[in-house]
């Protein structure tokens, strides 16, 4: 594995021969099928691949909501597959973010309440929620809409609300799962932008999902593809790399 | 996860169906409402059984009598040794020295006629006369009293039976259940009136002062009464002072009794009384009684005395045996309006469970999205734990208030039926501390017995699957 941009060299993230099926009535789908790959922190890396390819459930599987059926998925020296429930929860509260495709905020609650909802797991005291929350709001650019609900937001809005609430715990894995996906081109641009941003400021590795090949080639210090639940290739992005 | 962040989401939740849930809650409202208006209904049928019985005196009451009046009884193992004792003032006199003992008191009980003052001799009623002992004032027949109780214990005073009252006036007969009350205009017709009462007097021969109180009279004095007595014919003046409806301490009597002298007084009329006859069969002895009443401070203790008093060599009656016999009674009689109760609760418990689990279908991707945000199961688990416990906990807050105001409508309603009937009201309904306090943690548990399905299958609710879900 090269070493680009402004990641340091030591390992975040490596799968190794990880398979996950699915069965799907008589018929067993092999989703993710002898996969290793690996992130060194502070890496951006894009999995592309077409819809079935298993690019999500890889995601789903480093994020820990999701288990293997052989395999090992190792963050931060953690194997998760060994892991808890309990542990896993743990993972997931302090240690990776998640940005999905279609936002998934609670739309009951208010930006505010939204963000703060990872705190209320991490039992992160009152007092400090408040700064935090704002922080991240700010961060992202929305800390005047902190009482709206996401319906009174646009899709970038939202957008850029759940990459706040995955960041308020300070995690350092940042998995986005078509974070683009439902978004228009420009307001698709704006939010890597940001997503860059984060990657470089917080030092995040970020590992996103998606099939847009002009944006991972944009973005991306590396690019994964997957088919067929299997590892098809991988370019290294040298001039973005060079560029930083 | 914070127990405030629990009840502030679990809060939120409830929130959120507002209707649904508050629908659910009135359920459980409903169920713990009829738990507690059949509780509060035992309870209180208990309380009025045990205060009317404890005002009636028989729960605190021995009856003694003597041994040589029936002789060994059947199935009475042990003859008592030695000649049988007499029930004379010595030991009247030892009975009162017993602990616990609130006072001693002859069951008198004479047959006599009975007429207003000016009244021809043939309109004279015969009827029985018992004696009331001080305590008797506070029986419940002296709730609604017409008149007075006794001004002493030896005034010449009578009380009235509401029904021998009627008759003294001429009035027709009512019906047997309805309460014989006077008008107060009929019973002014009576009060401070004066009724001249005629009876058999037991005299000792060849006297003819007055005879000697009881009190006078001792074992001692057996060679004064050697071989029975003479009867003679008297008559006393009495001022009728009250009018009862119901007859004070009734259990206690053989015949019913319509006329009421104060005991001490009456005692020293020495009226023929029945078993009389039976001390003439044995010569020999003084005064002796036919019976006496023992009245304790608290029915507790009339175990104790009466163990006291068979050991003494008298034979003993009291209703204590009734009484424990009563409580099982309620205590059987609470256990089923308890379950009957409860069934409106079981149905309501359901209602939970439907609720809850329609809320996992509808939050399917909240709850994903929590475990992606770090919830564990047992957070997931939990914040359904506290939504089923506080439907329950106001649910129950809700049905102690309605159960509450049930009783006192079915309370009402009763009442004013036994009103129309002429019997006076009663309060037969009584919720405890411990019935609304029971109410409400019965509720919680119940509810959260019924979020256990519901919170589990929540916790386990894949979060892949669920945040797939639209």
């Amino acid at each position: 594995m090269e070493t680009n941009g402004n990641h340091n060299g030591s390992e975040a993230v490596r799968t190794v021969s990880l398979v996950r099926h699915y069965r799907l009535g008589r018929n067993v789908i092999s989703a993710v099928d002898g996969v290793s790959v690996a992130a060194e922190r502070g890496e951006f890396i894009a999995l592309l691949g077409a819809s079935g390819s298993g690019k999500s459930t890889l995601l789903n599987l480093i994020a820990g909501l999701d288990r293997p059926d052989s395999g090992a998925i190792v963050v931060e020296g953690q194997d998760l597959a060994t892991m808890t429930p309990e542990q896993l929860a743990q993972y997931r509260r302090h240690t990776a973010g998640m940005v999905f495709q279609s936002f998934n905020l609670v739309p009951t609650m208010t930006l505010n309440e939204n963000v703060e909802l990872p705190m209320r797991f991490a039992e992160v005291r009152r007092k400090e929620r408040r700064s935090r929350v704002q922080e991240a709001l700010e961060r992202v650019g929305l800390a005047d809409r902190a009482q709206h609900r996401p319906s009174e937001l646009s899709g970038g809005e939202q957008q850029r609300a759940a990459i706040a609430r995955a960041l308020v715990n300070q995690p350092k894995l940042l998995l986005a799962d078509e974070p683009t996906g439902n978004l228009d081109s420009k307001t698709g641009t704006e939010i890597l932008d940001l997503i860059t941003e984060l990657n470089h400021s917080l030092e995040m590795t970020v590992i996103m999902v998606t099939h847009e090949r002009a944006l991972a080639d944009r973005y991306a210090h590396r690019m994964i593809f997957l088919g067929d639940g299997k590892v098809q290739g991988e370019t290294t992005n040298k001039q973005k790399g060079a560029a930083r | 996860m914070r127990a405030y962040d629990l009840v502030e989401l679990a809060g939120r939740n409830l929130r959120e169906a507002v209707l649904r849930n508050s629908l659910t809650t009135l359920g459980i409202g409903v169920g713990v409402a009829s738990l507690v208006a059949m509780l509060s209904l035992g309870v209180g049928l208990q309380k009025l059984a045990t205060r009317q019985l404890g005002r009636s005196g028989l729960f605190d009451s021995i009856v003694v009598t003597s041994r040589q009046l029936r002789g060994p009884r059947l199935g009475q193992t042990s003859a008592p040794s030695g000649p049988p004792k007499a029930l004379d003032d010595a030991a009247r006199k030892n009975f009162e020295r017993i602990s616990q003992v609130a006072e001693v008191y002859s069951n008198f009980g004479a047959v006599g006629e009975f007429r207003l003052d000016g009244a021809k001799q043939e309109e004279g009623h015969f009827t029985v006369a018992g004696g009331l002992p001080e305590s008797a004032r506070g029986s419940e027949a002296f709730d609604d009293v017409q008149g007075h109780f006794f001004s002493s214990g030896d005034a010449h005073e009578v009380i009235l039976y509401a029904e021998f009252a009627r008759t003294l006036l001429g009035l027709p007969d009512k019906d047997p259940l309805a309460d014989p009350k006077l008008t107060s205009e009929e019973a002014s017709r009576l009060l401070g009136k004066d009724l001249i009462f005629r009876y058999a007097e037991r005299e000792a021969p060849g006297t003819s002062a007055p005879p000697p109180t009881p009190s006078a009279q001792n074992t001692d004095a057996e060679g004064d009464d050697p071989a029975g007595f003479n009867v003679v014919r008297r008559e006393q003046r009495l001022k009728i002072v009250g009018i009862v409806s119901t007859e004070p301490y009734r259990g206690m009597r053989n015949a019913r009794t319509s006329v009421f002298l104060p005991i001490a007084y009456a005692e020293s009329l020495n009226a023929m009384q029945p078993g009389d006859l039976s001390n003439v069969m044995r010569p020999g002895q003084g005064r002796t009684y036919t019976a006496l009443v023992v009245r304790v401070e608290k029915s507790k203790y009339v175990q104790q005395v009466e163990d006291e008093i068979k050991k003494q060599g008298f034979n003993t009656f009291s209703i204590l045996d009734a009484s424990k016999g009563i409580t099982k009674f309620f205590r059987f009689l609470d256990l089923f309006l308890g379950i009957f109760g409860s069934l409106a609760l079981a149905v309501a418990s359901l209602g939970i469970v439907n609720t809850l689990v329609m809320a996992i279908l509808e939050r399917r991707r909240e709850i994903g999205i929590m475990k992606a945000l770090g919830a564990s199961d047992g957070d997931v688990k939990k914040i359904f734990f506290v939504e089923a416990g506080s439907m329950g906990a106001l649910g129950g807050a809700l049905g102690v208030a309605l159960g509450w105001m049930m009783g006192r409508v079915i309370n009402l309603g009763a009442n004013l039926y036994l009103e129309r009937q002429s019997i006076h009201s009663e309060n037969f309904w009584y919720v405890p501390m411990w019935l609304a306090v029971g109410g409400i943690a019965f509720a919680v548990v119940v509810s959260l017995f019924a979020g256990l399905y519901p919170a589990s299958r929540a916790a386990r609710l894949d979060p892949v699957q669920a945040l797939r879900h639209e």
